[in-house]
C-alpha cells in the first residue's frame, strides 16, 4: 500500500494486560476523509492518539506519509485537534497561534498568525488573553492551531463534540477546504450526520476490533443510524 | 535550538503575565527565613548555618516553581499539542529547563539580599564563587524538578508523589550547596576540601542533564 | 518443576547459611581491635553487595523494559528493588549496631552513611511511586526512568569512601584495593563465602516475590477483563 497517507499494521495496543485494540489493520489514501465511529471505549481515542504520535504501540506498525514511526517531517504535515482545546490561557490569541506557528515551522508565524485570526473572527480580540475569551471563541481558536500550518493529514478526535454552531460551521468549511487541497482526514465522532457529509469513506471500531471500514455511501447519509443498527452491537 | 527558545521564552512570558508562582516562590522563601529565624540561636552571624539555611530556603521555594512547570501543560492538553507537534522531546525539556532556571535565579536574588540582611551574613565576600555555586546547583535542581514535574504530571497523587521522589534526588545537590555557600560565607572560600563538593555538582549536573535528556521521550509518549 | 528447583535453591542457601553462621560464630577467632563484634561484618558486608547487586540487576531490568516494554522485566525490576530495599534494611540495621559498639553512637552523619541512608529513602520512594500508579503500562514506564535515576545514588554511595574522607572504615576487600590484602585471608574467605549464601538467599525471595507479582498482574487483568464483560 505505497502512497498512503496513513498505513496501520496489525496494531495492538495493551493497558497492562488490557487490550485497547486489537490486530487494527487500516489504509487511508491520500484525500480520503474516514469517519471513526464506535461507542466510548472501543479504541478510537487510542487510535487517533497513536496517529498523532502521543501514544506507542505495543505491537504492529504505524506509518504516515510512508515514514514510519513520527518523524518530525511527517508531524509537521499533520494537525491534531484533541479532547483538550491546546491553548496557553496567559498567552494571547496571537501569541497561542504564532507559538505553534513557529513550531510547525510555519514561513511567517506572525502574519499567519493574523491571518488565521482573521479567518476564524477572532481579530478584533487578537491581542487579549485566551482565558478570557468564551468558550466558542475558544474552540475558534483551537480550530486556527490545528489548521494554520495547511497540514496534509487532520487527526480529529470527536471534534464536533461541545461546538456551538458558529464552530461547527467554521470547521466544516476549513475541513472541506482542506479535503479539496488533497488533504486525508481522520475524525472520530458520535455526531454522525455532520461527519457523514464530510466523510467519503467510514470505520467502526467494537471494542479495540476493527469491524468495518468503507466508502460511505448515499443511503448511510441519508440515514446514518444504520450504521449502528447494523454493525452496532455484539452482545 | 530555536524550539528550546521557543519553549523556554513562552513559557517566561505566560509566568511573568501572571508572576503566580514566581510571586508565592518569593513570598515563602521569606516566610521560611523568619521560621528558621526562631529555630536557630541567631547571635548575629550566619557563618555556620547560613548555607544550609539558604539551600533549604531555595529548595523549598524553588519546588513552588517547579512543580508548576509541566502542570501548567495541563490544563488544556497543552502538553499532547507540543508533543504532536514537531518539537523534539528534549527541545521541550531543556526549554522548559532553562525557563525554570531563570525563574529560580530570580527567587534566588530576591531571597539572597533578604538573607544577608536578616542574618547578617556578608555574601558577597566572594562573588565568583557564590554565582558558580548557585548556577551549577540551580541548574542541578531544575533538572531533576523539571523531569520529576514530567515524571508525575499525569498522577492522581502528584501532590504527594512529587516531594517524596524529588528531595531524596536534590539532597547530593543540596548538600553540595550547603558545604560550598558555608565555606564562602565564613569566609574561607574554597579549600581543597571543598573541591569535591565541586565537583560532585558538575557531575552531577552532567549525569542527571544527559539522563532526562535521553528519557524525556519514554515519559512523554506513553 | 519450577518450584522444585526453587525450594532446593531455599535448603541450599538455609543450610548454608546455617553452616556459615557456624563457622563465623564458633571456629573463627575474634578480631585483634574490635573482639567479638566484628562478626557482624559477615552479614553487614555481603548484605550491602547483595542490596546493590540487586539494584544493579533492577537498572538492567528497567532499560531492557523501556527497549523492549517487555511487562516480565518491570516484574523483575519491582521484585529485585523490592529485595534490595530490605537488605538495604538489613545493611543500614547491622551498621548501626555495629556503629553503637564500636563507635558508641548508632549513627554519625558521615558522608558514606548519609549516602546509604538516601539511597534507602530514594528506594523507598520508588516502591511508594508503584503503589500510586494504576494503570500497568504507565507505572512501568514511569518507574523504569525512576529507577535508572535512583541508581545513580547507588554509584555514589558504592564511591563514597574513595572521594570522602569517612569514619566508615575506606575499601578493604581485595577486589577494591586492587589485590593489596588489607584483611586476614581466612576472614576475606569466609565473607566471600557468606555473600555467596546470602545472595543465594536473596535470589529465593527474589523469585518467590516475582511469582507473587505475577500471579498479582493476572489477578488485576482478570478482574479489568470481568468489569469489561
Amino acid at each position: 500500500m505505497s502512497g498512503a497517507a496513513l498505513d496501520v499494521r496489525a496494531v495492538w495496543k495493551y493497558f497492562g494486560d488490557f487490550p485497547a485494540l486489537r490486530a487494527v489493520t487500516l489504509g487511508v489514501a491520500p484525500g480520503e476523509c474516514l469517519a471513526m465511529l464506535g461507542r466510548n471505549g472501543a479504541g478510537k481515542t487510542t487510535l487517533l492518539k497513536i496517529l498523532a504520535g502521543l501514544s506507542t504501540v505495543s505491537q504492529g506498525s504505524v506509518s504516515v506519509f510512508g515514514s514510519e514511526g513520527h518523524s518530525s517531517g511527517a508531524r509537521r504535515k499533520t494537525g491534531v485537534l484533541g479532547h483538550g482545546i491546546g491553548i496557553y490561557d496567559e498567552l494571547s490569541a496571537r501569541e497561542n497561534l504564532e507559538l505553534f506557528g513557529t513550531l510547525y515551522g510555519v514561513a511567517n508565524p506572525g502574519q499567519t498568525a493574523l491571518d488565521w485570526l482573521e479567518r476564524v473572527g477572532l481579530n478584533h480580540v487578537a491581542h487579549a488573553r485566551a482565558r478570557e475569551f468564551s468558550r466558542g471563541m475558544r474552540q475558534r481558536l483551537a480550530v486556527a492551531r490545528a489548521f494554520l500550518h495547511a497540514p496534509d493529514l487532520l487527526l480529529l478526535d470527536e471534534p464536533f463534540t461541545a461546538l456551538d454552531d458558529r464552530s461547527i460551521a467554521l470547521l466544516q468549511r476549513l475541513l472541506a477546504e482542506r479535503l479539496a487541497a488533497g488533504a486525508t482526514v481522520v475524525m472520530s465522532t458520535h455526531q454522525l450526520r455532520e461527519a457523514m457529509e464530510l466523510a467519503t469513506h467510514w470505520a467502526l471500531l467494537v471494542r479495540g476490533k476493527l469491524v468495518h471500514k468503507g466508502e460511505r455511501t448515499p443511503e448511510i447519509l441519508a440515514d446514518p443510524a444504520w450504521v449502528y443498527r447494523n454493525y452496532g452491537e455484539d452482545s | 535550538m530555536r524550539h528550546v527558545l521557543t519553549i523556554a521564552w513562552k513559557d517566561l512570558r505566560s509566568e511573568l503575565r501572571t508572576k503566580e508562582s514566581i510571586n508565592a516562590a518569593a513570598a515563602f522563601s521569606m516566610v521560611i527565613l523568619v521560621l528558621f529565624s526562631f529555630v536557630l540561636d541567631i547571635s548575629g552571624d550566619a557563618r555556620e548555618f547560613g548555607g544550609g539555611l539558604l539551600w533549604l530556603v531555595f529548595a523549598f521555594a524553588g519546588a513552588l516553581v517547579l512543580n508548576r512547570s509541566f502542570a501548567r501543560e495541563q490544563s488544556n492538553d497543552c502538553l499532547d499539542a507540543l508533543v504532536a507537534s514537531p518539537l523534539p522531546g528534549w527541545a521541550l525539556f531543556l526549554g522548559k529547563a532553562l525557563a525554570n532556571f531563570a525563574l529560580l535565579a530570580v527567587v534566588e536574588l530576591i531571597a539572597l539580599p533578604v538573607f544577608g540582611i536578616l542574618f547578617n551574613a556578608d555574601w558577597l565576600r566572594f562573588p565568583g564563587w557564590i554565582a558558580l555555586t548557585c548556577a551549577l546547583a540551580t541548574w542541578g535542581m531544575t533538572v531533576i524538578g523539571t523531569m520529576f514535574s514530567a515524571l508525575t504530571v499525569n498522577l492522581r497523587l502528584r501532590e504527594l508523589m512529587l516531594p517524596v521522589l524529588v528531595y531524596p534526588m536534590l539532597i547530593p545537590v543540596l548538600m553540595a550547596a550547603m558545604q560550598l555557600t558555608s565555606a564562602l560565607l565564613s569566609g574561607t572560600g574554597i579549600t581543597g576540601d571543598d573541591w569535591v563538593w565541586v565537583k560532585l555538582l558538575i557531575g552531577f549536573d552532567i549525569i542527571f542533564t544527559s539522563l532526562s535528556l535521553a528519557l524525556i521521550d519514554v515519559i512523554l509518549v506513553n | 518443576m519450577k518450584t522444585k528447583i526453587l525450594m532446593a535453591m531455599a535448603l541450599f542457601s538455609g543450610l548454608y547459611l546455617v553452616r556459615n553462621l557456624y563457622v563465623i560464630l564458633l571456629q573463627l577467632p575474634d578480631e585483634a581491635a574490635q573482639g567479638a563484634i566484628y562478626r557482624i561484618m559477615y552479614f553487614h558486608v555481603p548484605g550491602w553487595i547483595t542490596s546493590f547487586s540487586a539494584y544493579f540487576l533492577a537498572a538492567v531490568a528497567s532499560i531492557y523494559y523501556l527497549v523492549k516494554r517487555d511487562s516480565r522485566a518491570d516484574e523483575f525490576a519491582v521484585a529485585l528493588t523490592e529485595v534490595g530495599t530490605i537488605f538495604t534494611m538489613l545493611g543500614l540495621g547491622t551498621g548501626m549496631v555495629w556503629a553503637r559498639i564500636i563507635w558508641g553512637v548508632w549513627w554519625v552523619w558521615d558522608p558514606r552513611l548519609t549516602w546509604a541512608f538516601i539511597c534507602f529513602l530514594i528506594y523507598a520512594g520508588y516502591l511508594l511511586l508503584r503503589k500510586t500508579i494504576d494503570e500497568p503500562g504507565q507505572r512501568a514506564r514511569i518507574a523504569a526512568v525512576v529507577s535508572l535515576f535512583a541508581f545513580v545514588s547507588v554509584v555514589i554511595t558504592y564511591k563514597s569512601i574513595d572521594w570522602w574522607r569517612t569514619q566508615h572504615p575506606g575499601a578493604v576487600l581485595s577486589f577494591r584495593t586492587g589485590g593489596e590484602q588489607r584483611m586476614d585471608p581466612a576472614m576475606e574467605h569466609m565473607l566471600f563465602q557468606n555473600w555467596f549464601a546470602l545472595t543465594a538467599f536473596a535470589g529465593v525471595i527474589m523469585m518467590l516475590r516475582l511469582g507473587q507479582e505475577r500471579m498479582q498482574r493476572e489477578l488485576d487483568a482478570l478482574r479489568r477483563y470481568t468489569h469489561n464483560l
